[in-house]
């Protein structure tokens, strides 16, 4: 009795190791969008840009797109029309030269408002902030990602992909283990879908309003009880790469909407 | 596995933060001994409380609901990521049931299902949870009393 058990333990413990090595990611042609997850009604809020309340938020950045400062430069004024800013959030987080690391947009804007506007960076997930970055988003909908061919920006990447894969918190819980091994199962009432952040900032129903990414993110670090990354830790940047990165090509839906 | 950390602790002089550490843990988690694939003790010294287990199982905060499913007809959301916990205790024992909540990743270390009872080997544990098990030894012998319960109808 005692050795058959322990014969099946060994089994088991076989059983393990391959269930590990086949954890593969998700293969490019069974990568879904999110969105896919979604109920017809939150879906076609999300397509029709008159009842997508990410667009509230999409209006008040094109006011602040063309707002000049007390002093100094609006962005209009260096940028021209925010259509010039199409193709441009589909490349983000991207490596940038002076800092010699990459950045993901929400610290572009914010390098912009220091470095140009002589204005103070904008609070993390404050309302400016959000309107922004979906204004940019948006100018590229439809467009595919492309974060992550800079050669430049590989090993920030991996690091990325590291903290996907390790587990954390108390419920010891890597992002791997739902995401890529458990994406077509729920999580109590939630799809868990394939963490393709593919619309950024969405619009969360829960959230009853727009959210970044970083937000997102946390989000799932603290549901495994882990402490979270700070909004500028630069793991959570690189989490922010790996995880753009691992949806190159499809197409970007800023703002998304999300249950 | 806490008083061996603790000899360690006390072996290589750390400290005395580290001492303490190590105390606190060595008083939250009492000890206890596995037995082929059992725990056949209670943790807390004596038979829980089912009906106290029940309340613990489908407590969102206590997280089972989130993969599992069972008999809870009153339950809306139960998750699908791991077997459903009806008839489980015609499948396992209560002592087999004991190291499965405590440590299940002692059985199959690929598991995803949380080790409910452990504090050492985890990485990142937000503050308000460091240090700390999931469940308590009490709470750990409420559950398994429950989950003794649930028999497959004969
Ligand atoms: C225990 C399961 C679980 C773990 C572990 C987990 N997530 Fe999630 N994640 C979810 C669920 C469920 C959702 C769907 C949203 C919801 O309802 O909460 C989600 C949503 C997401 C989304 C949004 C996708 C979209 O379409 O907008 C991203 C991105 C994401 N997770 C990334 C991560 C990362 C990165 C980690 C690790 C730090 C992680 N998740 C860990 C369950 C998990
Ligand atoms: C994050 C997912 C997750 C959570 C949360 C979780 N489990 Fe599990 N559980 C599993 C999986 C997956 C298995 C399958 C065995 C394995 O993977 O080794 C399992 C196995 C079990 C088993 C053995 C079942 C069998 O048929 O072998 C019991 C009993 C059990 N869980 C009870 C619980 C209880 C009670 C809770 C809450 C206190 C809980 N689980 C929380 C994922 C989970």
């Amino acid at each position: 009795m005692n050795r058959l058990r322990n014969i099946s333990l060994s089994l088991l413990a076989v059983a393990a190791f391959t269930s590990l090595a086949e954890a593969a990611e998700i293969a490019p042609g069974e990568r879904r969008s999110g969105a896919s997850f979604m109920s017809v009604e939150t879906l076609a809020m999300q397509t029709d840009a008159t009842a997508n309340p990410g667009m509230l938020w999409v209006l008040d950045g094109e006011a602040l797109w063309s707002r000049k400062p007390v002093a100094g430069r609006a962005c209009a004024d260096c940028h021209g029309d925010a259509s010039s800013m199409r193709g441009v959030a589909v490349r983000y987080p991207a490596f940038d030269e002076k800092l010699n690391r990459p950045v993901d947009l929400e610290q572009r804007v914010n390098l912009c408002r220091v470095d140009h506007q002589q204005l103070p960076p904008l609070a993390d997930e404050s309302r400016d902030l959000l309107a922004l970055t979906a204004l940019i988003g948006r100018q590229s909908r439809g467009m595919p990602i492309e974060t992550g061919t800079d050669s430049r920006l590989q090993t920030f990447i991996d690091k990325g992909r590291d903290a996907f894969m390790r587990r954390q918190g108390q419920l010891n819980l890597a992002c791997t283990n739902c995401h890529d091994d458990n994406w077509d199962k729920r999580l109590a009432g939630s799809a868990i879908t394939q963490a393709h952040p593919t619309g950024y900032p969405v619009y969360r129903l829960e959230w009853q309003g727009l959210g970044s990414l970083k937000r997102r993110l946390r989000n799932c670090m603290i549901g495994v009880r882990a402490q979270p990354y700070s909004a500028d830790a630069p793991e959570m940047v690189e989490l922010e790469l790996y995880l753009m990165s691992r949806a190159r090509g499809m197409p970007s839906e800023t703002p998304a909407v999300r249950p | 596995m806490v008083s061996r950390r603790l000899a360690l602790t006390l072996l290589s002089g750390s400290v005395a933060t580290l001492l303490l550490t190590a105390l606190v843990q060595a008083e939250e988690l009492v000890p206890y001994a596995v037995v082929g694939d059992t725990i056949p003790l209670p943790l807390s010294g004596a038979v829980g409380d089912a009906s106290a287990g029940r309340a613990i199982v489908v407590n969102r905060a206590y997280t089972c609901l989130l993969c599992h499913s069972g008999p809870f007809a009153e339950q809306r959301f139960q998750g699908d990521l791991a077997p459903s916990l009806a008839g489980i205790g015609s499948r396992w024992s209560e002592g087999q049931l004991r190291l499965r909540l405590v440590d299940a990743s002692r059985l199959n270390a690929a598991t995803i299902m949380p080790s409910y009872y452990r504090v050492d080997g985890l990485q990142r544990v937000g503050d308000a949870w460091l240090g700390k098990p999931i469940l308590s030894a009490q709470q750990i012998d409420d559950v398994v009393a429950y989950l003794t319960t649930l028999r497959n109808p004969s």
